[in-house]
């Protein structure tokens, strides 16, 4: 297997903080590697420090096997499309796109024959005397995205380019820059703090927190089995427990509601449940599972993305449960009594 | 809604209106109007465009002004140099809590007032002032340079009243720029010197254009600096204004000298905004 990058044992320091604890992984060659996190965990100084604008405490950062020590930004092969993009405004597209191959003193035909035909793999062909403060939000986008893949880097980090657009655009870009990576085939870095973007998009995730990587894993098993309590709280939705005991294979919430989960060598603080853990009305014959007897509270409409919020009877735990928009449940109204199972899988038991 | 306040309106304006009127528009068109008067032999006042071809005829005048121009350019330019490093380090180096302070520090000069900066720069300049006195002490020289009365301390005595007017728009519009845009240009491959000369100065002509017109304008109509630093060889053309009214009585010639320096100073900005590729609004804002 090649790795295109490896960070080991990466650290930064400003002062007394620690904005980068000692993380390690490798990015293999032509993935969409999604490091995923809260505002200042750390990511985006660790995307600094891979594109050489930071330089690490201590560590070791390789591109392709070799050392990225003491090597300046503009000689790394490596590329950063902005969180605000940073389009030079004094040049129009073409110019922009054409920057950065100027900068390698290539022939003039050589120069243009690329960025046209950047430009028409991204789609702005027509565009290329514009200037960039006439263009839309994703058309500027892409410039961005043009003007670093155009110098064929290694990889290709992201930091947050999404978060300025619009919800309708954002969703539309996903799939675009999802499918732009698989085409050209170049490693992808992305940094977000929004979870679906790095769900549906990556091939790998990291997710990030308070400097350290908590896990890396797919998106599929990040989502279906956390590692910790912070990811399962973070990934996705989830009905988060604070217990207060765990004696003979029952678990007891703080408001004292009891579940059994039988094979646990630790004793655990928290617990998650994600929404389309429930069953609304489980069959008799369903085995392995904990029924449980709720009241509705309320319906929360929202499309395919309905929900009930009920409330447990025994303990009184508010909880919030996936609705599926099909006839079966048409009829539930507030105040309804409902019993509710759930996989003895699916309660996620945490230390911490 | 928009139109009813019109008394409201009129009442806010008045001023403004009434300001501009008597102290820019009365005085501008009396001295147009003097400017064209000319007294012949015989007493009497004609209209005459005697006092402006006086200015072309006697080539001691435009000669004058020609070296004004000229000298204006070039102070113009070092202002540029001289402040651009300083501009920068205050708003892309220096944390902003120091800068602003740092900022203020540099309007000292213009709270103490022209004259005194001047007579300043003499006590430091003349043959046994500070600067020739320290240079002897430790050995340097024997004799003292003679730097008083002379180009160069005319120029530093420009330069020292005129570059604030430089550096404050200039930091405006190094204020504005985001910093990853001289990230990116770095991650693209461009050198420091490429990042200066193809973002740093395209994204902040507006701001030099605008400082250098200020500064251009204040050192063509300066009349301190010329006369008291450069002393009598300065042939700087506001004497020759001065001169015209005060010392030889001719207030026609000395209007019509008057409105030659601002027509001509101004089509020498005009001609600057088009080499530079500006507009007077965009530069103006």
């Amino acid at each position: 297997m090649s790795y295109v990058l490896e960070i080991k044992n990466l650290t930064k320091k400003f002062g007394d903080f620690t904005a980068v604890d000692s993380v390690s992984f490798n990015v293999e060659d032509g993935g969409f590697f999604s490091i995923l996190g809260g505002s200042g965990c750390g990511k985006t100084t660790l995307l600094r420090m891979i594109s050489g604008f930071e330089e690490e405490t201590a560590g070791e950062l390789l591109i392709r096997g070799e050392s990225m020590k003491g090597i300046p930004p503009e000689r790394r092969p490596v590329n950063i499309v902005f969180q605000n993009l940073a389009l030079f405004p004094m040049m129009n597209v073409e110019k922009n796109v054409a920057f950065g191959l100027q900068r390698q003193r290539l022939p003039k035909s050589e120069v243009q024959s690329r960025v046209n035909e950047m430009l028409e793999r991204v789609g702005l062909v027509g565009f290329e005397k514009k200037k960039v403060t006439e263009l839309s939000g994703g058309q500027r986008q892409r410039v961005a995205i043009a003007r670093s893949l155009v110098l064929k880097p290694e990889i290709l980090l992201l930091d947050e380019p999404l978060g300025a657009l619009d919800r309708k655009l954002r969703e539309h870009m996903k799939v675009e820059l999802k499918v732009l990576q698989k085409e050209i085939g170049t490693t992808f870095i992305y940094i977000t703090h929004d979870q679906s973007e790095a769900l549906v998009m990556s091939d790998t995730v990291a997710v990030m927190n308070e400097g350290r990587f908590e896990q890396i894993d797919t998106p599929k098993s990040l989502y279906k089995n956390p590692q910790t309590s912070f990811v399962a709280g973070f990934v996705g939705e989830s009905n988060e427990f604070q217990l207060s005991s765990y004696e003979g294979g029952e678990l007891t919430t703080k408001n004292g509601c009891k579940l059994s989960k039988l094979d646990l060598d630790f004793k655990p603080k928290k617990l998650f449940i994600r929404p389309e853990a429930f069953i609304l009305n489980p069959s008799a014959d369903l085995s392995g599972i904990e029924r449980i007897d709720m009241q509705l509270k309320a319906i929360l409409f929202d499309g395919s993305n309905t929900k009930i919020s009920a409330s447990i009877k025994q303990g009184h735990e508010e909880v919030l449960i996936s609705l599926p928009q099909n006839a079966q449940f048409e009829d539930l109204r507030e105040g309804d009594d409902i019993l509710v199972g759930v996989h003895r899988d699916d309660l996620k038991c945490y230390k911490d | 809604m928009m139109k009813k306040p019109r008394g409201t309106f009129y009442l806010l304006i008045t001023p403004v209106l009434l300001w501009l009127l008597a102290l820019l528009v009365i005085p501008h068109l009396d001295m147009l109007y003097r400017s064209f008067r000319f007294e012949t032999d015989d007493g009497l006042w004609v209209f005459s465009l005697n006092n402006y071809l006086a200015f072309f005829e006697d080539q001691i005048y435009w000669l004058t002004f020609v070296k004004t121009a000229l000298y204006s350019i070039g102070v113009t330019i070092l202002a540029f140099v001289v402040t651009f490093p300083v501009a920068f380090f205050l708003t892309k180096v220096v944390a902003k809590k120091y800068s602003s302070f740092m900022t203020l520090l540099l309007l000292i000069p213009i709270w103490i007032g022209e004259l005194v900066t001047v007579y300043g720069w003499m006590i430091l300049l003349r043959d046994n002032g500070v600067i020739n006195s320290f240079l002897i002490n430790i050995g340097l020289i024997e004799t003292p340079i003679v730097m008083l009365f002379t180009s160069f301390s005319m120029t530093v005595g420009l330069l020292y009243i005129s570059m604030l007017f430089m550096i404050v728009p200039m930091m405006s519009a190094l204020d504005s720029m985001d910093d990853s845009l001289i990230e990116a240009a770095s991650d693209l491959g461009a050198s420091k010197w490429t990042i200066f000369r193809q973002i740093i100065i395209p994204y902040t002509t507006p701001g030099i254009v605008s400082g250098g017109i200020i500064v251009f304008m204040l050192v063509i109509g300066d009349y301190v600096a010329p006369n008291i630093l450069g002393g009598k060889s300065s042939l700087w053309f506001t004497e020759q204004i001065y001169n015209k009214f005060l010392a030889s009585f001719n207030w026609s010639e000395g209007a019509a000298f008057g409105f030659l320096l601002l027509l001509l100073s101004s089509s020498i900005v005009w001609v600057a905004l088009k080499l530079s590729g500006q507009k007077l609004d965009k530069v103006g804002s």
